[in-house]
């Protein structure tokens, strides 16, 4: 380990020649001790997570283990081309006659119900939490005496593991439950096709939006009381307050907590598969693309699973790049409003 | 789910009385004593949505069996048997699965640590090319979906006759548990006081003994929040481990997802609900003693990053 020091801002006027060198040999030796330092951890991404991608990717074009039609024989493996994407994009399953569409009730089928479903529950869920976090963190960013009470009450819901939260909502929503017997209904939460979509909407809900609101609470601290006070001045009311300054000020921040919700919620698995088994409607209601990536495993259809658990990555990918394109605009624009606001100081 | 105190205010601005400064003032107490009431009303909804459905779970673990489903805020015949089945090893593995939890979680958390700390020092202290990449790496890893590395791991696991071992859950937590790591311990380095380090440096130390005597006890909280956060994300993680372990090496989240009552085909409310208690409860104490620290962490990457 070197010199940790950062080089010294170069003097035009005082650097000689040597001078210049030492300072060229310095930063050189800085980068090295960057690398050194980092290298275990770039090790670690690679072996761990590199590796396995790239090798994901690769078994997606291969063909799993099947019955040749032609021998009767078990065949592994070999090159298929696009055959494992076309499954699960068209809904192709090879039949000896060649390819047809798959059968209802086969995963391949199922694949844009849960596309579908995915992009709900993460719609959904992550509008509710916004709003609802974004309320909670108003209040808790107030002073008042139960403060402290608040805050730790928030973090209950978030320490509680998603699968306990699912095996709790799975007996809140049970047919003899609480939430039937309160609200004097006889819903099957588990069966139906939207009430079993809205018992993982309200039970995400529950779990996550604490962290949202803590997310957004950061961000509102980080607003000057004195950019109030100045408002309150000019005779601002509480809702002008509200959208001409928390909201413009507040908008890194959410977009922020946003993006990360976002991609958290595209990669659910634990609340539907303990809740609904990702079932409900006809069967396939509440799969997600994570579970679908599970069931196909559980099918021994591992090659296939990787094209699915690669196209789920794509559009994990895709959405995430979208975000940061189009509210990346905006965040600019959210720029020249608050200077807006500054000029109402 | 309004958050506006109201449209009075406007008007109470404009005094019509003699002593405009004295009424202002009493306009401001009016609505300084209406606003915290409904702030109290407002935060007290919000600490029982939060605390109401774990309540019901806690309580639920007290019940009978046959009388689960009774809708009394406390059980009418409590009963200690549901935490009695949920350790009985004829039918849960519960016992085991804690210790499997607790020791992966803290093997995954020191190895995350070991590895991350020196390239959250890299990122936080050092100008390097390329820095701007790497810490867009370390985002975009911890932003990876998980189902897209389960398949190529539950492949090569197979291959390895790794299936069901401890190794095949503690790699790909670490994996997990590393972007995280780098990447919140960057945003507490980054406002530690550095100029600490310099002055040792000029006393004589080298910079590593600079890092270790000066900067690394000041960094000892930072460090330690990481690490819960570490721990909790290991304790927490369902997906990989209801694929990758089996009976012997499950962790709690998997044993309370497979839970199993006394009964064949019933389904175990109240021992599940008691398991749950028993899973969370360690969390909930953790969460709440180190709590300011806790929020600083989670937010810590949100905001600044």
């Amino acid at each position: 380990m070197t010199t940790a020091t950062p080089p010294a801002p170069p003097r035009p006027k005082d650097v000689t020649e040597a001078g210049r060198a030492s300072l060229e040999a310095n930063r050189r030796r800085i980068t090295r001790t960057s690398y050194a330092l980092l290298a275990p951890t770039i090790v670690v991404m690679a072996v761990i997570v590199g590796y396995p991608i790239v090798l994901s990717v690769i078994n997606s074009f291969q063909a799993d283990a099947r019955l040749d039609p032609a021998t009767g024989f078990f065949v592994t493996g070999g090159f298929t081309g696009l055959t494992n994407y076309a499954h699960w994009l068209l809904q192709q399953c090879s039949t000896p006659a060649g390819t047809a569409a798959c059968a209802q009730g086969n995963l391949g089928a199922s694949f844009w119900t849960a596309t579908f479903n995915t992009f709900f529950f993460t719609v959904i869920t992550v509008a509710l939490e916004t709003v609802i976090g974004l309320w909670m963190a108003i209040i808790m960013n107030r002073n008042f005496r139960f403060r402290g009470l608040l805050r730790a009450a928030v973090l209950v819901p978030w320490a509680i593991p998603t699968a306990v939260t699912a095996k709790l909502f799975l007996f809140i929503f049970a047919t003899a439950g609480i939430i039937n017997a309160l609200l004097g209904i006889e819903v099957i939460w588990g069966a139906d096709l939207w009430a079993s979509r809205f018992a993982i909407i309200i039970a995400d809900t529950w779990k996550t939006t604490p962290f949202m609101a803590l997310l957004i609470l950061a961000g509102l601290q980080l607003i000057p009381e004195d950019t109030y006070e100045a408002a309150r001045m000019d005779g601002a009311t509480t809702v002008q307050q509200f959208f001409r300054i928390t909201l413009p000020l507040l908008r890194p921040a959410l977009v922020v907590a946003v993006l990360f919700r976002t991609l958290d919620a595209l990669r659910m698995y634990d609340l539907p598969a303990i809740l609904t088994g990702g079932g409900g409607g006809r069967g396939d209601a509440t799969t997600t693309l994570s579970i679908l990536v599970v069931r196909e495993i559980q099918n021994t259809a591992v090659n296939s699973a990787a094209a699915l658990s690669t196209i789920t990555f794509l559009i994990v990918f895709g959405v995430a790049f979208l975000f940061i394109r189009v509210l990346g605009a905006n965040l600019t624009g959210g720029e020249k409003k608050s200077k807006k606001v500054a000029g109402v100081r | 789910m309004t958050t506006v105190a109201g449209p009075t205010t406007a008007a109470a601005e404009r005094p019509v009385f003699d002593d405009r400064a004295a009424s202002r003032v009493r306009a401001r107490r009016r609505r300084a004593a209406g606003s915290s009431v409904r702030t109290g009303i407002q935060a007290a909804l919000i600490v029982i949505w939060c605390l109401l459905p774990a309540y019901w779970m806690l309580i639920t673990g007290f019940r009978r069996s046959d009388t689960v489903y009774e809708t009394t805020l406390l059980p009418t015949t409590p009963t200690f048997d549901n935490f009695i089945q949920a350790f009985n090893p004829a039918r849960n593995q519960l016992g085991r699965a804690l210790l499997n939890s607790f020791g992966i979680g803290v093997l995954v958390t020191v190895i995350a640590l070991v590895v991350g700390v020196s390239a959250a020092y890299a990122i936080a202290r050092l100008n390097f090319p390329g820095k701007g990449l790497i810490m867009g790496a370390v985002l975009g890893a911890s932003m990876f979906p998980g189902v897209a590395l389960l398949t190529p791991l539950f492949s090569l696991f197979t291959q390895l006759n790794w299936q069901g071992s401890y190794q095949s859950l503690i790699i790909p937590y670490i994996a997990g548990a590393l972007p995280l790591t780098v990447w919140t311990l960057n945003s507490f380095f980054r406002e530690m006081p550095w100029e600490l380090e310099e002055a040792a440096r000029i006393d004589g130390c080298t910079a590593a003994q600079a890092f270790r005597i000066v900067i690394l006890p000041l960094a000892a909280p930072a460090v330690f929040t990481t690490a819960i956060l570490a721990f909790i994300g290991s304790w927490n993680e369902y997906l990989l481990a209801s694929v990758l372990s089996n009976t012997q090496t499950q962790t709690v989240t998997v044993a309370i997802g497979n839970f199993v009552g006394s009964q064949p085909r019933e389904i175990p409310y109240a021992t599940t609900m008691a398991a749950g208690s028993v899973v969370t409860i360690p969390l909930i104490i953790l969460v709440l003693i180190f709590q300011r620290r806790i929020v600083a962490g989670l937010t810590a990457g949100g905001v600044k990053g």
